[in-house]
């Protein structure tokens, strides 16, 4: 009943197939700019500077002294052309300048005229060209056509990390106060209020009770959301979209269950109601740290003794990466106990030693896959084991669902493919962009539906959940096909109903 | 942006949602609601009226899931479902009823 026979007639499409070149086809992709109040509030100048080239200049040479890395990348190229084909924006759009090293020469051009003697010398020899307008104008379109997901450094033999380099452009951007609106407003809001949506204590307080109604009428058991709770053991921080969106939600349930059935004393903090941290996608150390914070307030001030992530991938990745870095020590926290968890590290766990009961048939209804998101794939792990990071959201996935298959291995765990919005780019304005990423990934699930019938794709990732929320219908597939890895823990998982309830209904 | 209403520029961001959530009126929403391609039935106002409502309370837009529950109340199970919403709403309830409702827009992940 697993397989459904392969349909040797059907045209296959090739997620990695490589398209006829489109020069300049999306050098009009732009996001909107930050207007001057977004931008004043994270410190950046609120309009273009007069003096834009020699700030920008002076900038990069910065990043090059505080950034070892990025220097390396800038240098160490030999247009060998192992990363042309693996970008999904180029695999989408078509656009030359979105093969990972021609977006990596948009800043080298600049950086070898103006850092490096042979360029100053003899640029035209050396690729070195001056920075001009037309520069800055593809720097704001074609960094703003990376979503950071380090799919090309995979392939890259000398490892240049091409988001390091789009991050230190978006970077420059923001100082001579060209940056973008969606990610800086974002972060004004999670300086002031908490969290990327904006939402206060008083919604979030009153959506969390909404949520405690809802389980319970739909499962008998009080599973509670606590809010603030001074001296819980277990602080969640999740992205905002898990208290507003779809199916992000249903993974918040299925977290607020798994806490439940373990018996956990946890709890949300108002004052840090965000995992997201869009820090890094604008490549704000100053910026990363300072949300970063946050968290290391809210866990000193709740008292609690253990921190973990929710479903989200570029945070977890500033989370297991460079929190400690941003935020540390951590030394008031449970030393016998991962810092910072994540949530399927805390939940395979609790499966693996039988503290967890499933019934797999609610879930038969679905055909599964699962998208590895770039950050979570590409730059962390989970658990103790390498390659924790795909195993363990798969695990969870084989315990709570019956049907499980995988899209093709070259599109899938360190090959995994961008979902097409991530590194700050999901946003409205961008979704030409963002359709035409989506498409490797939309052809590898074509792939499994056809010849496994799948039905649904699992991620760990608000980003990666909404994006495909929005483009999947674009490719046929339903705007529901898109889930949370908790949402099949949450469908599956059987609760004990407590004795004084007289109704015993499930 | 700015829509002509009544003889008066009213200011919107590039996207047109208002920026200056005041000067919003039930006529305006529906210069909005064309913009956007929307005939407002009874339904879609049942929405965009919670919407103004609950922003009023918590300055801020309600969650997919506050919503439709809302809805379940007034309307019944069949015209509360998130699918039900983007028949009223195609491109997304949360964005596109908020900009009619004259509510900024939702931002994050979402």
């Amino acid at each position: 009943m697993d397989a459904i026979a392969p349909n040797a007639d059907l045209e296959r499409p090739d997620p990695l197939e490589i398209p006829p070149l489109c020069p300049g086809a999306m050098e009009a992709s732009k996001p909107w700019i930050a207007s001057p109040d977004h931008q004043k509030a994270l410190g950046f100048p609120g309009e273009l500077v007069e003096n834009w080239k020699e700030v920008a200049i002076a900038k990069m040479g910065e990043l090059l002294e505080k950034n070892r890395a990025l220097r390396v990348y800038l240098d160490s190229c030999v247009k060998c052309g192992a990363c042309t084909d693996k970008c999904h924006y180029f695999l989408g759009t078509g656009d030359p300048k979105n093969m990972p090293v021609a977006r990596q020469d948009l800043l080298r051009k600049v950086y070898r005229r103006h850092f490096t003697l042979a360029g100053k010398w003899f640029p035209s020899l050396v690729g070195a060209e001056d920075l001009t307008e037309a520069v800055i104008d593809d720097w704001y379109s074609y960094f703003h056509q990376c979503s950071q997901c380090r799919r090309c450094s995979v392939f890259c033999p000398y490892g240049i990390d091409t988001a390091e380099i789009s991050m230190a452009g978006r970077e420059i951007l923001d100082a001579i106060g060209k940056g973008q609106k969606y990610c800086n407003e974002i972060i004004g809001k999670v300086h002031t209020i908490g969290n990327n949506l904006g939402l206060n204590k008083n919604a979030l307080r009153s959506t969390l009770e909404g949520l405690e109604e809802d389980i319970e009428d739909d499962t008998g058991v009080p599973v509670k959301l606590p809010l603030d709770q001074k001296g819980a053991d277990i602080l969640l921080v999740t992205p905002s979209a898990d208290f507003f969106a779809e199916p992000h939600v249903d993974g918040l349930i299925g977290y607020a269950k798994v806490f439940h059935a373990a018996g956990a004393s946890w709890t949300i903090s108002s004052y840090a109601s965000e995992a997201a941290n869009f820090g890094m996608f604008i490549g704000s150390y100053e910026q990363m740290r300072l949300i970063a914070l946050r968290i290391r307030e809210a866990a000193l001030d709740l008292g609690v003794k253990r921190i973990v992530f929710g479903e989200c991938g570029h945070a977890w990745r500033v989370a297991y990466s460079f929190l400690n870095t941003l935020a540390g020590p951590f030394d008031f926290l449970d030393p016998n106990y991962p810092v910072p968890q994540h949530i399927c590290e805390y939940t395979w766990d609790l499966i693996e030693k039988g503290k967890l009961n499933f019934d797999k048939s609610k879930n038969d209804h679905i055909r599964l896959t699962y998208h590895d998101s770039c950050n979570v794939a590409r730059a962390t792990r989970m658990g103790d084991q390498p390659g924790g990071q795909f195993e363990i959201p798969r695990n969870i996935l084989k315990s709570v669902c019956n049907y499980y298959f995988d899209m093709p291995a070259d599109t899938i765990r360190d090959q995994t493919f961008c979902c097409g919005g991530g590194g700050g780019l999901l946003t409205d304005e961008l979704m030409d962009l963002r359709k035409k990423g989506a498409s490797p990934r939309m052809k590898a699930l074509q792939t499994v539906a056809d010849d496994h019938g799948v039905t649904h794709m699992a991620a760990i990732c608000a980003i990666c959940k909404t994006q495909f929320a929005k483009v999947m219908p674009t490719y046929g597939f339903e705007r529901d096909g898109i889930l949370s890895v908790h949402q099949l823990v949450s469908n599956a998982i059987i609760l004990e109903i407590p004795e004084t309830r007289d109704d015993d209904d499930d | 942006m700015t829509y002509h209403f009544n003889g008066m520029d009213i200011a919107s961001d590039e996207e047109g949602y208002l920026t200056d959530l005041s000067l919003w009126n039930p006529d305006l929403a529906l210069l909005i609601a064309k913009d956007e391609k929307i005939e407002m039935s009874p339904e879609h106002w049942e929405v965009v009226n919670f919407l103004r409502e609950y922003y009023d309370e918590y300055q801020i837009a309600p969650a997919i899931r506050v919503l439709t529950k809302a809805l379940k109340k007034k309307l019944g199970e069949e015209k509360s479902s998130n699918k039900y919403l983007y028949e009223l709403f195609p491109y997304g309830p949360a964005k596109q009823a908020c900009k009619i409702a004259g509510l900024p827009k939702p931002t994050g992940c979402v």
